[in-house]
């Protein structure tokens, strides 16, 4: 049993998911259109947070063009936050893991050190975009096979061993990162550096237009598997005998959580702890019932992510700190908490 | 055509053949049980049933089908499979997983109709589960877990139920009610096969009772007679002993 679910005992009906979702979808919006209009201003009298007015939609102004400079990197945090939320739920579903997420399974470290290596060999300055995403992607892939198969005792994926073998990718591949920075030119090396921060300050529409087709079509399969994610948290075997093709699922949801988190990953770098916090608070309040909790974590983390972006931006004035690491600052109490309730429950010990 | 058939059939499991040469017949309205010593095989020879395992040699058809040739949905209209073990990853609600016993039946988004409802009221009153429904999985007792995932397998409405070990862990009165059940399945017209320790309750309710020692069907027949037998003491390694009480019931107990 994972910790931290209180939610309604009860079945879900098409009303609760209707409400459901139209709620979170509303709260998501409102942020989203709040975002771009809050920042920092400067003027003579020094800095001041100010939001900005209807005068912004006015072509020509000033503030319209800043508008338009956010714009992007709001649109930026939705796409990342509702893709590492969606993979983050579907892979703890999928694995019977609540600690699994992109950061802890090492698929992050991977994907950074694919596209540092894309970086540093050229790839991005060949292809552009396309060459980072892809290599982002393959970097995901790769390292989420590895660490599956690593973690794998017989039929069983314990918690434990899934979560040392995630560790012990992460840190061959940060460590491998290292040595490829350590040799890289000056150009290079900054431009790494910035994007590995998971820094949203580099995003452009241009960027948001590539990611927005893969991660669009990775939430649509994702949420085509809600039935198949309730079934398997009963174990693989009582999956089967219920119906579920278990072989089809595991393959389909790897594979497209994979895609999210290198498509994601490609837009910021990476950006940890929103694929493992936000899915465990929505499983305490809505209940564990994927078909709900996978589109409304998908909706929790795009509006966490424009948040902490917003919070990016104007929390220290005149300073745009890294998004990524604002969520991390902010994720990881919560993951501490989790693994002791968990050590609690003697269920990190236990079998998968 | 049979409800289960199995022909000649070896399951290798890591080492060596856990699973030998086993033939037999399961027809409609026949309830099973399953005895042997632990580590005999019985698991492994249900799973094998329900596709769950691949036989090394020799086959499985459950209602004509390969198990593991079928699509999971298709099998799953037709046998349901109760395991020993039932660890659940996320605390459903009790309703919420007997439910789960409708995947196979269910489209799209696969929240509960009618039928759905109806299907999961009456198993869960067969396993009197029915006023634990909104009840989370993990509050519950080891015995009322168990009845829980017995509705589920219920709810899948199959014709053939494999069940391992129902009774673990149930108090006297909640287990003679599910082997009153099964029988009652029976009679209906399906088929059961119950792997089970407790012996009065496969004396009492089973038609055919198989001996599995060392991964072989060592006797078969009626479960007085194979209690009895020269084949169960040695595999046990101490006799069994059938009476009857005073008032006709049978019972069986280590002699």
């Amino acid at each position: 049993m994972s910790g931290f679910v209180t939610g309604a005992a009860r079945r879900l009906t098409l009303r609760q998911l209707i409400v459901t979702l139209a709620a979170c979808a509303a709260i998501t919006l409102v942020c989203a259109a709040l975002a771009p209009l809050i920042g920092i201003v400067v003027d003579r009298g020094g800095w001041r947070l100010a939001v900005m007015g209807p005068a912004a939609l006015r072509p020509g102004s000033l503030d319209h063009d800043i508008l338009w400079v956010r714009v992007p990197r709001m649109l930026g945090a939705l796409l990342v936050g509702a893709a590492l939320g969606g993979a983050g739920c579907a892979l703890q579903a999928l694995l019977r893991n609540p600690l699994a997420e992109p950061f802890t399974l090492g698929i992050s470290s991977g994907a950074s050190l694919a596209a540092v290596l894309a970086i540093r060999f050229g790839l991005e300055r060949a292809f552009g975009f396309a060459g980072l995403g892809g290599a982002a992607l393959v970097g995901a892939a790769g390292t989420l096979l590895v660490v599956w198969r690593l973690a794998r005792i017989g039929k069983h994926l314990p918690p434990a061993t899934l979560v040392l073998a995630g560790i012990a990718m992460s840190t061959f591949c940060s460590s491998a990162q290292m040595l490829i920075q350590s040799t890289s030119d000056f150009v290079e090396l900054n431009h790494m550096v910035q994007w590995m921060f998971g820094s949203m300050e580099t995003v452009r529409l241009v960027t948001v237009g590539y990611a927005a087709l893969p991660i669009a079509a990775g939430l649509l399969v994702l949420l085509a598997y809600g039935r198949e994610l309730n079934a398997l948290a009963a174990g693989p075997e009582v999956a089967a005998s219920l119906g579920v093709a278990v072989g089809r699922t595991q393959t389909a949801v790897f594979a497209t959580a994979s895609l999210l988190v290198g498509a994601a990953i490609a837009v910021t770098g990476p950006i940890g702890f929103i694929g493992l916090i936000v899915p465990h608070a929505l499983r305490a309040v809505l209940g564990p019932d994927h078909r709900l909790i996978v589109p409304a974590a998908m909706f929790g983390g795009a509006t966490v992510l424009v948040v902490c972006d917003t919070l990016a931006r104007t929390v220290v004035p005149l300073h745009h700190l890294p998004t990524g690491a604002i969520t991390a600052v902010l994720g990881v109490p919560p993951f501490l908490a989790i693994l002791v309730h968990q050590k609690r429950r003697a269920a990190l010990w236990g079998r998968g | 055509m049979p409800h289960v058939q199995l022909h000649d059939l070896t399951v290798a499991l890591g080492g060596g053949d856990v699973v030998s040469e086993v033939t037999a017949t399961v027809r409609a309205g026949e309830l099973v049980v399953i005895v042997g010593p632990n580590g005999a095989g019985k698991t492994t020879l249900l799973r094998a049933i329900a596709g769950l395992v691949a036989p090394r040699t020799g086959s499985v058809r459950v209602l004509g089908r390969d198990p593991l040739r079928a699509s999971r949905r298709l099998i799953a209209h037709e046998l349901a499979y109760l395991p020993q073990h039932y660890e659940l990853a996320y605390p459903f609600a009790v309703e919420e997983i007997v439910l789960l016993g409708r995947y196979a039946r269910q489209r799209g988004l696969g929240l509960a109709g009618a039928d759905d409802l109806a299907a999961a009221r009456e198993a869960m009153a067969a396993c009197d589960v029915a006023h634990l429904a909104t009840r989370r999985f993990d509050e519950l007792s080891g015995g009322e877990a168990r009845r829980v995932i017995i509705a589920q397998a219920l709810c899948q409405g199959a014709r053939c139920l494999l069940v391992d070990e129902p009774t673990a862990g149930l108090d006297p009165a909640h287990a003679r009610a599910i082997f009153a059940m099964l029988r009652a399945r029976c009679d209906a017209g399906d088929a059961v096969i119950a792997v089970t320790h407790d012996l009065d309750l496969a004396l009492r309710h089973g038609h055919a009772m198989w001996l599995i020692a060392g991964g072989r069907l060592a006797a078969r027949g009626a479960p007085a007679e194979v209690l009895g037998a020269a084949a169960t003491r040695d595999a046990f390694g101490l006799a069994i002993h059938v009476g009857a009480l005073p008032s006709g019931a049978a019972f069986a107990v280590p002699a």
